[in-house]
């Protein structure tokens, strides 16, 4: 089954880690990539900050463009990626040795794919 | 139904409780083993159970009048494949996956010792941390036990509608989301395990809970939490606390008929002796014991060691608080909840006297001041230091908290005192 994993920081608390921790957690993440090789798709992006963000609307005369994320949320996403395993349990397994779950405010989304 | 079903009928015909109870044990018997089959059948949990539900209903229906059949797996599976059928013929979209079913495996009574058991593997996908633990509770009983949803919400006192959309939700995530139907490997065993314990443990509390306490629910949820951890327990003999949990069941169990009677609750102190199951108390002790053997001591084997301590009891004064204090200490290590908190308080009043154990009881406030027995033991503790305004204040917060009935009526005689 595939399903796409969402990287979600809090930015607030993400402040609180001092850089050398910030830093040497962040080095390992390539290691993770590699470790879980085998279920890793083509489909995946690491993104750029949220306040790079611009977001369209629904408004009454035609779309609106404004400045921000989609949402107020003190969340954001930093990433996702696109995994294939057999069942949730595979994925639960890959995305808890995630590195950056050891930083408070870090969150991982875990959301199965529609098949057609 | 041929004549052999309707000479069973013939004999199976008892009065409407008895036949609730019968009714009880032979489909939660015969209930997650037909959901596992069709499951593997259908390659769908939704559809399997959504099957096998509509098919207890029916056999309710026509059990409680004509009695049980003599083969109630056989006639329960072929009512429940039957339905699958037709939902499948009623949906477009399922046409071609009808075509594709292979053909089914007649149904054989299971004859128990060294069939491989289906019903662990769909009870930890039903108990999966991936769904809410209100979820989890309402479709335990239902694919495992064999509830139906009405007689979920009357047991757990829930909205028929809340009890039915939690089910709905929880199947189609296993579906969607990929959730396995398995025992977990080693690794996540004991994790998982305690989610499994927890729901069963949750599920024999909701059967004291019920509001309106003596009114008639026609299943007993204590009695499927005790046949659910009898099953777990038979299946994994080597985990421990499968078994401390079977053991504080039975010793819970076997002072029902002291706690409850004519419908008024009697604390445990107080309780007839006499009244206590004997052979319910042995076995406890048993399980204990062997599960102390495994060497991989817990929080339910501890809870089992305490309720172990209180069935040594001869009469309420002869409680050795010591070893209960000592325990929840022990206790402290796997579980720091409130709940645990709050009752090692009540121990370490008897031991260390009420002003020690007052201070432990007021830190818990902000956790548990919407819990009635919180008040209730700070009102205990506030009378033995002779602060009775205040005590009586907290019993008549107690009350107010409280939704059982008889629970009611013991707290309304503390505060007519």
């Amino acid at each position: 089954m595939k399903y796409v994993i969402m990287f979600t920081t809090t930015p607030d608390l993400e402040a609180e880690v001092s850089p050398q921790h910030a830093e040497q957690v962040y080095g390992r993440t390539y290691e993770w990539f590699g470790t879980h090789r085998e279920v890793m798709t083509e489909s995946g992006a690491q993104l750029q900050p949220v306040d790079t963000a611009t977001t369209v609307s629904y408004g009454g005369g035609g779309p609106v463009v404004a400045d921000g994320p989609f949402s107020e949320a003190k969340e954001a996403i930093g990433g996702f990626q696109v995994i294939d395993v057999p069942d949730l349990d595979a994925a639960i397994a890959v995305v808890k040795t995630w590195p950056l779950l050891e930083l408070p405010g870090v969150s991982v989304e875990i959301r199965p794919i529609v098949v057609y | 139904m041929d004549e052999s079903d309707a000479a069973a009928a013939e004999s199976g015909r008892a009065d409407a409780a008895a036949s609730d109870q019968l009714l009880a044990e032979v489909i939660r018997e015969e209930s997650a083993r037909i959901v596992g089959a069709l499951t593997r059948w259908l390659g769908s949990l939704d559809l399997a159970e959504e099957s096998v539900a509509a098919a207890i209903e029916e056999a309710v229906r026509e059990w409680r009048t004509r009695g049980v059949p003599t083969n109630p797996g056989g006639w329960l599976t072929r009512a429940a494949r039957n339905n699958a059928i037709d939902r499948l013929r009623r949906e477009k979209r399922y046409h071609e996956k009808l075509a594709l079913l292979p053909e089914p495996e007649e149904a054989a009574p299971h004859t128990g010792a060294d069939e491989p058991d289906e019903r662990l593997p769909l009870l930890f996908g039903c108990c999966h941390p991936a769904i809410s633990p209100d979820a989890q509770l309402a479709l335990t009983l239902r694919a495992i036990c064999g509830l139906t949803t009405a007689q979920i919400a009357r047991a757990t006192l829930t909205a028929d509608s809340t009890v039915a959309q939690r089910i709905v939700r929880a199947k189609r995530k296993i579906g969607t989301a990929g959730i396995p139907l398995r025992i977990p490997e080693r690794s996540e065993r004991a994790a998982r395990l305690d989610i499994v314990l927890t729901v069963v443990s949750v599920m024999y509390s909701e059967a004291h809970l019920v509001a309106g306490g003596d009114a008639a629910a026609d299943r007993d949820l204590a009695d499927d939490a005790l046949w659910l951890t009898r099953v777990v327990a038979h299946e994994l003999p080597r985990e421990a606390e499968a078994q401390g949990l079977l053991a504080l069941l039975l010793f819970h169990r076997a002072r029902e008929g002291a706690r409850a009677v004519d419908g008024e609750l009697v604390l445990l102190a107080d309780q007839d002796r006499a009244r206590w199951d004997r052979r319910l108390i042995a076995e406890a002790q048993t399980v204990l014991e062997e599960a102390a053997m495994l060497r991989r001591p817990g929080r339910w084997q501890l809870h089992a060691a305490i309720a172990a301590c209180h069935s040594d009891t001869r009469d309420g004064g002869d409680t050795d608080w010591l070893q209960v204090l000592t325990l929840y200490n022990m206790l402290l290590a796997h579980d720091r909840s409130p709940v645990v908190r709050l009752n090692r308080a009540v121990a370490l009043a008897e031991v260390n006297g009420p002003r020690a154990a007052l201070e432990e009881v007021d830190a818990l406030g902000h956790a548990l001041t919407g819990y009635h027995l919180w008040h209730a033991v700070r009102a205990r503790m506030l009378r033995h230091l002779g602060r009775r305004d205040e005590a009586l204040a907290e019993d008549v917060f107690a009350l107010e908290l409280t939704a059982n009935d008889a629970e009611r009526r013991l707290l309304q005689a503390r505060v007519d005192r």
